[in-house]
């Protein structure tokens, strides 16, 4: 009867969930969308997922075991899951070299420098690639084109974005009409028939993987709601004011990193608000500003700088945004 | 229809494993540990001495002032010592321990246990029959009754709600108390109607009570005033401002009370208590106890009189098994880890848990990833993760501000939260410090 008992305070009980689950639920609503990378691109796909995979885990695994002497947390999965990303956000056919480059960005001082996993401001992910398409900016936009599975990987034959493509023409003076004839229809945009970053093409699969999370509770739906319903409205409203210079929502929603940035990039829990107000005004100031950048900016794409400069509020909302207290204030005398 | 709180709330696992178990009568065991303090408020005065013959249902310490109650001997038997021993919270306390002769009750106790519907006493009655007979919540709050029933100057109550939510895991005291006990129970919520001079009671209950629920919906149809609100499961129903926010959509003001919303909150064990103290003037010396546990050999719900060790009712449940790593007296969302399990049950003592070792350590702590689900879990609207941070870095002002005092310490943060942060570890800290802080600053 002299058992050794355990005291600890309540709660005595604890969720199944863990990091390490919610992370590896991230990468299993990841593998629709590999699958049809892998697909449309073949060869390409599998080397650079499994560079960008590899060294995210190395470089996180040597900075905290080396650099910052801390017992490496590599199992977390929340590297596997950085790398992952970052491989969806570089075309299929970048070098190796380079996407090495983007996890040391990416893990290395992205994520690390801030302390790691829960820390860091901006996501890891997003840095490296914007790192890599400031640095790299030729073998950052060529884009291999979708051919069914394909044993090439440098060597691919490359296109423009439907978005590049709209840009373009736009600027030259073409007309919206006539630059439609020239990209793919919805419907293969919707299936990820274009030319683009490896893992944002295939607007499906990502929808799958999504409504995986959504079920899966891993995400709530609003900050992917409030993107793709922001992004949907503006460009809507400024294809019923002149069709001529502006394409319609549907082409904005399927092309370049729309639904990858709302579904994946944007509701990583680290740099995404943690209140449900907050969500939905970081969700519409990310659709907002993706529009803007599409549609005045420099570059034909805009949802990794709007992300990023959103994440850039992200403590802001969450020091304003608070959740509806329970029960109002009173007086006591 | 059911009903819930509309914000927050979990649902762990619910393990009702002796929904279906009949409650037992243990019997007395050769001697009780009744400490002086098993209520919120003063601890009652021993007023019997060491070699005192005692009867079981006479008083052995008298309250201390308003907010306390008396204390009566479960048991007929010998004082054999007045003693400090050490009790379910884990602190030392005055008990008076008796060795138990025979079973003999104070005459003026009624033991039968007929129901007894119809009621006699006056609204003043009633109130100095709970102080006498020594009630007080026993959902595990201990809050003296006879001060609950009495409403302050300038408030006024229009509705009773009977807590049959039973919301958290495990526990099936209050189930069981409602299938078998329903007429007296609900004649127990009519007596507190009357204290309270209202019209109206309504009895919350989880919709994973069904047979609770169409047992009292039934029997409600006798009692004027009565209605059964089914609830959703949901963790934490049973608190008061939630189960108050599900019955009615009142709303209790931060840092206020029931009451302040026109409304009394009772358990279901205490209406059964008040049911017998009034009816049958029975003070409350026994209580039903769930004892349970995944590897509990026939967990099982007990009638056991109060200062039995909990010792006494583990190896009526079939002994401790040999994994066991923790035992909780209470539920496993709330309820506390005891070092020993030579202590004695309680007025307030709803469960006795056992845990294998295997599921009594904590998990690793990781680092927050920021996923806002313990915000998304908590009933009353704080941020977790930012008043426990709070907490840890000693920022009491801040952690005032963010409402640190409004948390009920339901636990759900930490049940939630994937990198298995001790929240309400700092939670708690913070809270207490920032209401010690606050008396401070009130008497300067
Ligand atoms: S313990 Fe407190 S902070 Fe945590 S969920 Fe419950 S009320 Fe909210
Ligand atoms: S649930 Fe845990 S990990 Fe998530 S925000 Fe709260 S404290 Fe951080």
């Amino acid at each position: 009867m002299n058992k050794i008992l355990n005291v600890s305070p309540s709660p005595h009980i604890s969720t199944p969930e863990t990091t390490r689950r919610l992370m590896y639920g991230v990468v299993i609503a990841l593998i629709p969308a590999l699958a049809a990378s892998i697909y449309y691109f073949g060869m390409g796909a599998i080397i650079v997922t499994l560079t960008s995979v590899v060294s995210c885990v190395a470089v996180e695994y040597l900075v905290q075991k080396f650099i910052l002497k801390t017992r490496p947390s590599v199992s977390d999965g929340s590297a596997v899951v950085t790398g992952l990303l970052l491989a969806f956000n570089v075309p299929s056919n970048l070098p190796i070299w380079i996407i090495i480059i983007g996890a040391i960005i990416s893990i290395g001082v992205a994520k690390m420098t801030f302390g790691g996993l829960g820390s860091n401001p901006f996501n890891p992910a997003l840095v490296g690639r914007v790192f890599l398409l400031i640095s790299f900016p030729v073998q950052m936009t060529s884009w291999p084109v979708p051919s069914g599975f394909r044993t090439g990987y440098l060597d691919a034959v490359t296109g423009a974005t439907p978005l590049g493509v709209l840009s373009e023409g736009v600027k030259a003076g073409e007309s919206v009409a006539s630059l439609m004839e020239k990209v793919p229809t919805h419907m293969q945009l919707f299936y990820g028939y274009m030319g683009g970053s490896m893992g944002e093409i295939a607007a499906a699969a990502l929808i799958i993987g999504g409504i995986y999370l959504l079920w899966k509770k891993i995400i709530s739906w609003h900050i992917p709601v409030s993107i793709l319903v922001s992004v949907a409205l503006f460009t809507g409203i400024l294809w019923l004011a002149d069709p001529t210079k502006y394409a319609d929502p549907g082409f904005h929603l399927l092309t370049g990193g729309i639904m990858l940035g709302a579904i994946f990039m944007a509701t990583d829990y680290v740099t995404s608000p943690m209140t449900h107000k907050g969500m939905i005004i970081y969700g519409i100031g990310i659709g907002v500003i993706t529009v803007l950048i599409r549609t005045w900016g420099a570059y034909p794409e805009g949802v990794s700088f709007a992300i990023l400069i959103m994440n850039a509020f992200v403590p802001l909302l969450n020091m304003y945004i608070k959740p509806k207290r329970f029960g109002k204030e009173v007086k006591h005398g | 229809m059911f009903k819930t709180f509309p914000k927050g709330g979990i649902h762990p696992p619910e393990n009702k494993l002796t929904a279906d178990k009949p409650i037992v009568i243990l019997p007395v065991p050769p001697q009780v540990t009744v400490p002086v303090s098993q209520h919120i408020g003063a601890p009652a005065t021993p007023v019997v001495e060491k070699g005192a013959a005692v009867l079981a249902g006479q008083v052995i310490a008298e309250a201390k002032g308003f907010v306390s109650t008396n204390i009566h001997s479960p048991v007929s038997g010998k004082v054999s010592k007045i003693d400090t021993v050490v009790d379910t919270t884990g602190y030392k306390q005055t008990a008076v321990i008796i060795d138990v002769e025979g079973d003999e009750w104070v005459t003026t106790v009624d033991r039968s246990t007929a129901l007894e519907k119809e009621i006699t006493l006056t609204r003043e009655e009633i109130i100095e029959r709970c102080r006498q007979c020594g009630l007080v919540g026993m959902g595990g709050a201990t809050f003296p009754t006879h001060i609950k029933l009495t409403v302050p100057a300038g408030k006024s109550c229009d509705m009773v709600i009977i807590n049959g939510a039973e919301c958290e895991p495990y526990l099936t005291s209050d189930h069981r108390l409602m299938l078998e006990k329903g007429a007296e129970v609900l004649t127990g919520a009519t007596i507190i109607m009357k204290a309270l001079g209202v019209e109206r009671a309504v009895v919350g209950i989880e919709a994973n009570k069904p047979d609770a629920i169409s047992h009292l919906t039934e029997l409600a149809r006798e009692f004027r005033g009565i209605t059964v609100q089914p609830l959703k499961v949901k963790y934490p129903q049973g608190g008061e401002k939630q189960l108050i926010k599900a019955c009615t959509g009142r709303e209790v003001p931060s840092g206020g009370l029931p009451i302040d919303v026109g409304v009394v909150v009772q358990n279901v064990g205490t209406a059964f208590a008040v049911y017998e103290a009034v009816q049958k003037n029975k003070p409350l010396v026994e209580r039903v106890v769930t004892v349970t546990g995944k590897s509990v050999a026939n967990p099982g719900n007990f009638l056991v009189r109060i200062g039995t060790p909990v010792t006494a009712l583990i190896e009526a449940a079939g002994g401790m098994p040999d994994d066991t790593g923790k035992v909780v007296n209470g539920g496993p969302m709330m309820g506390k880890a005891l070092a020993i399990t030579d202590v004695p049950v309680t007025k307030g003592t709803s469960g006795i848990l056992l845990f294998p070792a295997a599921a009594s350590r904590r998990a690793e702590v990781l680092p927050c990833i920021r996923c806002g689900k313990c915000s998304s879990a908590c009933a009353m609207g704080l941020e977790p993760w930012l008043i426990s941070v709070l907490s840890e870095k000693g920022m009491w002002e801040k952690a005032e501000k963010e409402k640190i005092t409004d948390c009920m310490e339901c636990g759900a943060c930490a049940y939630t939260c994937p990198a298995k942060r001790p929240l309400l570890d700092y939670i708690r800290l913070g809270k207490s410090t920032v209401i010690r802080l606050a008396r401070e600053r009130v008497t300067k």
